[in-house]
């Protein structure tokens, strides 16, 4: 008898605070364009800056958007690149070869520990996943030097593994990857190894598809990190041949300041390190956002 | 325990060969409980090695170096505090410039940033599903960038001369007379190192906050209603911040390492390395002057070690605000 008036009072109040919120909701709109401008303006700057011919560079007072479009500068970063000791093809290989690999060694590398970190009550998985949390608070950056004293004991410099390995232990990876296992309902795993399943299957057949979102987050990040990442390029190879893109690119704009000459070039360079990133993320960004309602520490 | 009446020798030697059986036992159980699981070691064995290798055996051996002077060449000798207490006391572009810059960079980008993030993705929150897709994007897409092309989106924005953008435009609204060197004078460096950091902030922590703030139990809204709760800022004080505390704790945490390990910022925007004046010097730049540049690794290690230690202590004060301890 009561239900009817409860629903009832509740639509009202519902469709009060819709019409509330609408008013609210475009202020928000209004506020949020304006906020998304001062993010996206030197995107669309930079993409306008790539195309612009070089007359259009020195153009007093700067437009924004390119008036003649074309692709002299992307015709000549490669062309300064062909002049230079490495083609660039070389450090486009480079980056993508260790991009691709640390993706796919991260994410299954973090998988694989996440699992019996949650799942296995193994003596020592506390310390373990303490030792990881700890590590979540300090950037391995900082430790700079003694790394670069392992990487050279190791006798990896100046070979693919001195840019994968250094990056493979992310502790916000297994961090979050644990999270999801945290969900998986330890009856399912029992019913598995019931059924003569063994530890590999159900890690394989269970494990990985209920937390590939997860997996695919890492995987972004690990892309992200290995496309841009220069600290491996600059301290751990000395060879000109196993460097990477980015590593170029930043070499292409020290002293850029105060210099437009190169700055088409650099803008080209620069989206081109963008697209990538983008597509991926655009791919995936559901994923991302699911995986990052598990990312609380508690 | 029952045997009350045999004697005392005998008695505590039995004990004593019992306690060592049942620390035999202890250990041999151990051994086994180990080797029950040798298949969890081995799932784990890949990334505990690099994790080993590449972050617990540099911390530690970072730690250890502190205390020695090491160039590279001879081996480490010790010698005790002396580096603390050069950093502490002499050394005078540490106390004068790297250490006040990088309190104030941090004080500044990183917790603004935070509140940033928190309000972006809190009015993110508000809208349509399908429109937060497209503002979530925007608003991570510098993240997207990556550092090095960071800086070459700002560099021609920020340029000394009248073809910079910001320049230009403030020159042609009359609000300067001439051209402000944004990157390049120490006056303005730090403000567009902060200024550029800010616009690059809204990363991981952004998007976790993002999905907390939209896990939020509605019938929590609707309860805080009915107890009284007016105003849309009561809302997020006394229902949203709540509810999201672990994202608001990861959030922080990525904030906190975030500022705190920028160092090459200065450098790449100002386009000199040492910055103009030691303008934009942060003590990652100082660790990497003295480690790569001048050689002298164990003070180098000092200095990271002391960073080590400033993050971690930024950590526990945010461990602090937000840790679930008892739920209020």
């Amino acid at each position: 008898m009561k239900m009817p008036s409860l629903s009832k009072t509740l639509r009202i109040r519902r469709r009060s605070k819709l019409f509330r919120m609408s008013r609210f909701e475009k202020a928000v709109v209004f506020l949020l364009i304006l906020l998304s401008a001062f993010m996206l303006l030197p995107l669309v700057y930079i993409f306008n800056h790539a195309f612009k011919p070089y007359e259009e560079l020195f153009v007093y007072p700067p437009t924004i958007w390119a008036r003649n479009p074309s692709l002299q500068n992307f015709v000549e970063l490669f062309h300064i690149a062909s002049d230079s000791i490495v083609p660039v093809s070389r450090y486009i290989f480079n980056s993508l070869a260790v991009a691709l690999l640390s993706v796919i060694v991260v994410t299954g590398v973090s998988a694989l520990c996440a699992y019996p970190l949650s799942k296995h009550k193994f003596p020592g998985h506390k310390l373990v996943f303490g030792a990881i949390m700890l590590t979540l608070l300090f950037a391995p950056e900082t430790v700079a030097i003694p790394r670069y004293l392992v990487v050279s004991q190791m006798g990896i410099m100046n070979t693919y593994w001195g840019h994968i390995l250094p990056m493979v232990a992310v502790p916000v990876g297994v961090f979050l990857m644990k999270q999801f296992v945290d969900q998986i309902p330890n009856e399912l795993l029992e019913s598995a190894r019931m059924d003569g399943a063994r530890e590999f299957t159900v890690f394989l057949r269970i494990v990985v598809p209920v937390i590939l979102p997860a997996v695919a987050t890492i995987g972004i990040i690990s892309f992200q990190t290995a496309w841009g990442n220069i600290e491996t390029s600059s301290l751990f190879m000395q060879d000109e041949e196993m460097k990477t893109f980015p590593f170029f690119i930043s070499t292409l704009t020290t002293n850029m300041a105060n210099n437009v000459a190169r700055q088409g070039e650099a803008a080209a360079a620069a989206l081109f390190m963008f697209i990538p990133n983008l597509i991926i993320f655009l791919v995936f960004q559901s994923k991302v956002i699911a995986t990052m309602a598990h990312s609380g520490i508690k | 325990m029952s045997e009350s009446n045999a004697p005392i020798l005998e008695n505590r030697h039995a004990a004593g060969s019992a306690a060592a059986v049942r620390a035999e036992g202890r250990m041999a159980r151990l051994f086994k409980e180990i080797w029950r699981y040798r298949l969890s070691y081995l799932f784990i064995a890949p990334f505990m090695i690099c994790f080993v290798s590449f972050i617990m055996i540099p911390v530690v051996s970072a730690f250890l170096l502190s205390f020695m002077s090491y160039n590279s060449l001879e081996p480490p000798r010790f010698i005790g505090w002396t580096n603390f207490r050069y950093m502490v006391s002499e050394d005078l572009l540490f106390l004068k410039y790297a250490l006040p810059n990088t309190f104030k960079f941090a004080a500044i980008a990183g917790p603004c940033g935070y509140i940033a993030s928190f309000l972006l993705a809190w009015l993110i929150s508000i809208l349509r599903s399908g429109w937060r897709k497209w503002f979530a994007l925007a608003m991570y897409s510098p993240s997207l960038m990556g550092a090095v092309a960071m800086t070459i989106v700002w560099l021609p924005l920020l340029s000394g001369d009248r073809i910079g953008y910001l320049n230009s435009i403030l020159l042609e609204w009359g609000l300067i007379s001439d051209p402000i060197l944004w990157v390049t004078s120490k006056e303005h460096l730090m403000t567009s190192m902060i200024v550029v950091t800010l616009w690059s902030s809204m990363g991981i922590g952004f998007l976790a906050m993002l999905a907390g703030i939209l896990n939020v139990n509605p019938e929590l809204y609707e309860a805080g209603k009915l107890d009284g709760i007016k105003s849309r800022l009561e809302e997020i004080w006394y229902i949203t911040i709540p509810s999201m505390k672990p994202q608001m704790l990861f959030g922080a945490v990525m904030a906190i390492v975030g500022t705190f390990k920028a160092g090459s910022i200065g450098t790449e925007l100002s386009g000199m390395n040492p910055t103009p004046q030691y303008a934009g010097h942060l003590i990652m730049n100082q660790i990497e002057d003295y480690g790569f540049i001048r050689f002298e690794l164990g003070y180098a290690s000092a200095l990271s070690v002391f960073l080590l230690l400033l993050m971690y202590l930024s950590n526990k004060f945010c461990w602090g605000l937000f840790g679930s301890k008892e739920d209020e």
